[in-house]
């Protein structure tokens, strides 16, 4: 039977505010599953702490609501025991660039092949809006005492450094084109990264909605244009062609300019894609030839209550 | 029935192969019959510094080290400035002769504490601060020296091989050392050289020149060396028997249980076991294709437990090692497991705290953080490992443990256990069960992960499992695993949690949670590594006609609080011994028994106990000499 949308919503009640950005990163999520026609139990949603960390209750399949900052070292270790599942992890930009920062570096080292959404908003909202990683310098929202005092952490810029081959970021309310983004970031062999921009209604009262939609750039509605555009209506090419050092450090370097437009233009779509670079798989495939077809979750390991592993020459080679 | 107590002591700089030579000889020992019981002690530090191996070897089960040292082989200076007091009257010091004239004050690594203790006792004995100076204290009281020139050993060697390149091979001083030692002792060379050829079966060249250089040395040291009054010529040889490194203990456990999954960060004196794996990690299955274990070398410990909780949730048993500190970074997510019943081994091999604390040497300070580490109430397992015997089949126990009560479990070990080099009764793993507890492996039906059930106990999905899906949160949830904050279901679940403390006091079977060696009057409750020191002291003492009880505690949490009390009900002392300053079990014993300890016998200089050392301590108790608090201070 054919998977529907509503297949992979649950009832759980969602207490987010009215006007989050992150309903439309939640339908975006459930859109793609059934779009793709993943079984719902064969993924798993791993997510962080924070609003966005209640996403894994709101869709049904497997849903681990993990540590703060720690959501990727869950979902990695449940992807290299069960390779068969599609592991999606979502957090906030707190979560995943602030606490979690190393492990965000330490995952673009694996490339384990599964997919990495931030809820980027600029703040801490449930904690009532403190200012987040990746708030700009000097910027005050609503709740801040004085204006931000640390630099902006550059996520695309930050995820192309730390071997991340798939890098690319929406917009949550262009539901349609997050959930082809969401697909392309699923089907891709490596680890993918997407930092999807979010208004916070409540807390972030600079970058909003009407901020993004380009509301305060013209006084005629006319000549008003959203700030938000698509790479892929450019003619930039974020794919690693082929396997070579130029051609990488090209694209990368790339990717990394475009990550630095902001203010009037801001980019979306996909910055950088590389499949030449192996993923984890493989690269234990080389160590352990039948990983893939014998991972530790389908592993045996006893037979009527007694174990079958054979240790009998690492015994002998003890023996006196 | 005179029975052989002999103890060898090698020292040098890190990285002068100490190790090695301490291998070559523990082997050629075991080869020849006898039991064995090594530990190395060493310095955080790379190479330079003084390290040294202690291998104690005997015609009778040993579980530990003495204080005396029978026969010391030292090429540098320091090891002779730090250890000439250990060698016992009638034993004997094999040294470098080029070593006579070196000042005190020229070892740069001696450091000033010591050097100003070393100082005051040779003025006082009116020697100078050299070698000769020393070595002339350890004469006066009954040692036999044996100088031989290490240089002049190479160089004889070259010229009769005629390979010149011979002369300059300092590296192979550890063997020359070696060598010496088993021409002294009359052992048969045979083995040694077979340990040679075995240690560098991949250089057969270099294994050649070191057979050379043992082969001269041992017959220099037959030849040259007289009045020496022990000879070990070796003895029949046990079939059973397996010389095993500290860690492999809980390594080649984990394989047997069936852990397919380790996720850990380096850190002294845990990772040797995760490499292990690592080297280890495709494994042969009986009647099946290979499997395998996935070791992940991690970004820092909380990426270790959360990698190992997120294999767990597969159904894969899985674990971590690490030490006090990678432990403390564990903590909020350990709760997370508790919380989420994630069956889980954590195995924890401490060191001296606190933070960086003596990071190459022994402690057993982390229980009571162990039992307590992390906030919240949740239920958790803390269980002790004894030696290293034991931990093999404790490793299974504690994989079952965490399947059927599904939650942490964190088996603690300790430096002393994984520094240590030992001959025990090979492993049997038929003697491991593997018990799953409720994971399923099969779903029909709605599907609850967190069911109340009337055990507390739920069945238990597996991430991929066909209709198996639950919802994990570390907010307080429903049976669905979906967040609650509802106070009925509050307490529902708390209880439900809580409860499993109390299913595992009653279905755990009472000798895995301890072990009782007998109570007497006096009796001893203790846990972990200082098990071997407390059982050969309390063997001394039976041999004089005096019983003393011990207690070892196994299952530290939860507390087999009525087990304990019915065992020490007519114990009139209760002595606490334990390597940490607080006396950490005392704690605990106190707090659910209501009684008081009498004595305490503590070690926290960072060096592991010796038999001796428990032995006079329980002399004094049992003469009414003793403080409360008993201090140990023995080791170098």
């Amino acid at each position: 039977m054919a998977l529907k949308l509503a297949d992979y919503k649950t009832t759980v009640h969602n207490d987010w505010c009215p006007g989050c950005g992150d309903f439309g990163i939640v339908n975006a999520l459930q859109m793609a599953l059934a779009e793709m026609g993943i079984e719902r139990d064969k993924a798993a949603i791993f997510s962080g702490i924070g609003c966005s960390g209640k996403t894994s209750h709101f869709i049904n399949t497997y849903g681990i609501h993990t540590l703060h900052g720690r959501v990727l070292t869950f979902a990695q270790g449940g992807k290299l025991a069960n390779p068969e599942m599609t592991v999606v992890a979502v957090g906030g930009d707190g979560d995943g660039l602030g606490i979690g920062a190393g492990h965000f570096v330490a995952a673009g080292r694996r490339n384990i092949d599964m997919t990495y959404i931030i809820f980027d908003n600029g703040v801490y909202g449930l904690t009532k809006g403190q200012a987040s990683p990746t708030l700009r310098l000097g910027e005050k929202t609503k709740s801040l005492p004085s204006p931000n005092t640390n630099f902006n952490v550059n996520p695309i810029g930050l995820a192309v450094a730390s071997g991340f081959t798939f890098v690319a970021r929406a917009y949550s309310y262009d539901v349609r084109h997050l959930k082809d983004l969401i697909v392309k970031a699923v089907q891709h062999k490596g680890l993918s990264f997407l930092d999807v921009l979010q208004p916070c209604p409540t807390y972030n009262d600079i970058n909003t909605r009407d901020w993004y939609a380009g509301e305060d750039l013209a006084k005629e509605a006319a000549d008003r244009h959203s700030r938000i555009y698509k790479l892929e209506e450019t003619h930039f090419d974020p794919v690693v062609h082929y396997d070579d050092d130029t051609e990488v450090n090209e694209k990368l370097a790339q990717a990394l300019i475009k990550s630095l437009e902001w203010g009037n233009k801001i980019p979306t779509g996909i910055f950088y894609k590389n499949e030449t670079i192996s993923p984890f798989s493989a690269r234990l495939t080389d160590k352990i030839p039948n990983y893939l077809e014998n991972p530790p979750a389908k592993q045996k390991i006893s037979k009527d209550s007694l174990p079958i592993t054979d240790v009998s020459k690492l015994l002998d080679s003890l023996k006196v | 029935m005179s029975s052989i107590d002999f103890s060898w002591l090698i020292g040098g700089p890190q990285g002068s192969g100490v190790e090695s030579g301490a291998n070559v000889f523990s082997k050629v020992c075991a080869e020849l019959g006898y039991q064995v019981f090594g530990k190395r002690e060493f310095h955080s530090n790379i190479k330079g510094e003084h390290s040294y191996f202690t291998v104690r070897i005997s015609d009778q089960l040993i579980h530990s080290n003495v204080n005396d040292v029978t026969l010391m082989i030292s090429f540098d200076a320091e090891t002779i400035f730090r250890h000439y007091d250990e060698v016992l009257s009638g034993g004997g010091i094999i040294y470098d002769s080029d070593l006579e004239k070196i000042t005190t004050d020229s070892v740069h690594t001696l450091d000033n504490f010591f050097r100003e203790r070393l100082h005051k006792e040779l003025e006082t004995k009116n020697k100078p601060f050299t070698i000769a100076g020393v070595l002339e204290i350890a004469k006066e009281k009954g040692v036999h020296l044996f100088p031989v020139s290490f240089k002049n050993i190479l160089a004889n060697l070259a010229e009769e091989t005629e390979n010149p390149r011979l002369k300059n091979m300092v590296r192979m001083f550890n063997v020359i050392g070696v060598s010496l030692s088993l021409g002294l002792i009359k052992m048969p060379p045979k083995s040694l050289l077979e340990s040679i050829d075995s240690i560098f079966y991949k250089k057969p060249q270099i294994a050649e020149i070191n057979k050379l250089a043992a082969n001269y040395s041992y017959n220099y040291a037959t030849s040259t060396f007289i009045d020496f009054p022990f000879t070990l010529p070796g003895i029949e040889k046990q079939s059973d028997t397996i010389l095993v490194q500290g860690h492999q203990g809980t390594s080649i456990g984990k394989m047997v249980s069936g852990c397919r999954f380790q996720s850990y960060y380096p850190i002294t004196p845990a990772s040797d076991e995760s490499v292990f794996l690592e080297s280890h990690e495709i494994l042969e299955i009986n009647n099946d294709r290979p499997g395998s274990t996935i070791v992940i070398q991690t970004e820092d410990e909380i990426s270790a437990m959360g990698m190992m909780i997120g294999s767990a949730l597969t159904g894969t048993r899985s674990s971590t090692s690490t030490s006090g500190p990678g432990f403390a970074l564990m903590a909020e997510a350990i709760g997370w497991a508790g919380m989420n019943e994630v069956p889980i081994v954590l195995t924890l091999y401490q060191r001296s705290g606190p933070s960086t604390g003596l990071p190459t040497r022994h402690g057993q300070d982390d229980l009571l953080f162990a039992v307590a580490g992390s906030f919240g109430d949740f239920p958790k397992i803390v269980y002790a490992s004894g030696d290293i015997e034991e931990s093999f089949y404790d490793t299974g126990r504690c994989f079952n443990y965490s399947d059927v009560y599904q939650l942490p479990v964190i088996h603690m070990m300790d430096k002393f256990l994984s520094s240590s080099v030992v001959t025990c009764k090979m492993f049997d793993p038929q003697k491991i069960t593997i018990n799953r507890g409720k994971l399923l492996d099969k779903i029909e039906g709605e599907y609850k992960r967190f069911a109340l059930t009337t055990d507390g106990i739920s069945p238990r999905s597996s991430l991929g499992l066909d209709n198996g899906i639950f919802w994990n949160t570390g907010d307080e949830s429903d049976e669905y695993g979906h967040i609650t904050e509802d106070p009925q279901m509050r307490i529902k679940m708390m209880d439900k949690r809580m409860s499993k403390l109390d299913l595992i006091l009653k279905q755990v079977p009472v000798e895995e949670q301890i072990v009782s060696n007998g109570i007497h009057d006096y009796t001893i409750i203790s846990w972990g590594s200082t098990k071997g020191p407390i059982l050969d002291a309390l063997k001394t003492l039976k041999k004089e006609g005096i019983e003393i009880g011990f207690i070892q505690v196994k299952m530290i949490h939860p507390f087999p609080e009525e087990i304990v009390k019915s065992l020490i009900k007519n114990v009139k002392t209760i002595i606490d011994i334990e390597a940490n300053h607080s006396g950490q079990l005392g704690k605990i014993f106190k707090q659910n028994v209501a009684r008081e300890i009498d004595y305490f016998i503590l070690k926290y200089s960072g060096r592991g106990m010796t038999s001796t050392e428990i032995y006079d301590s329980l002399k004094k108790i049992l003469q009414n000499k003793a403080n409360k608090r008993e201090v140990l201070e023995h080791g170098a």
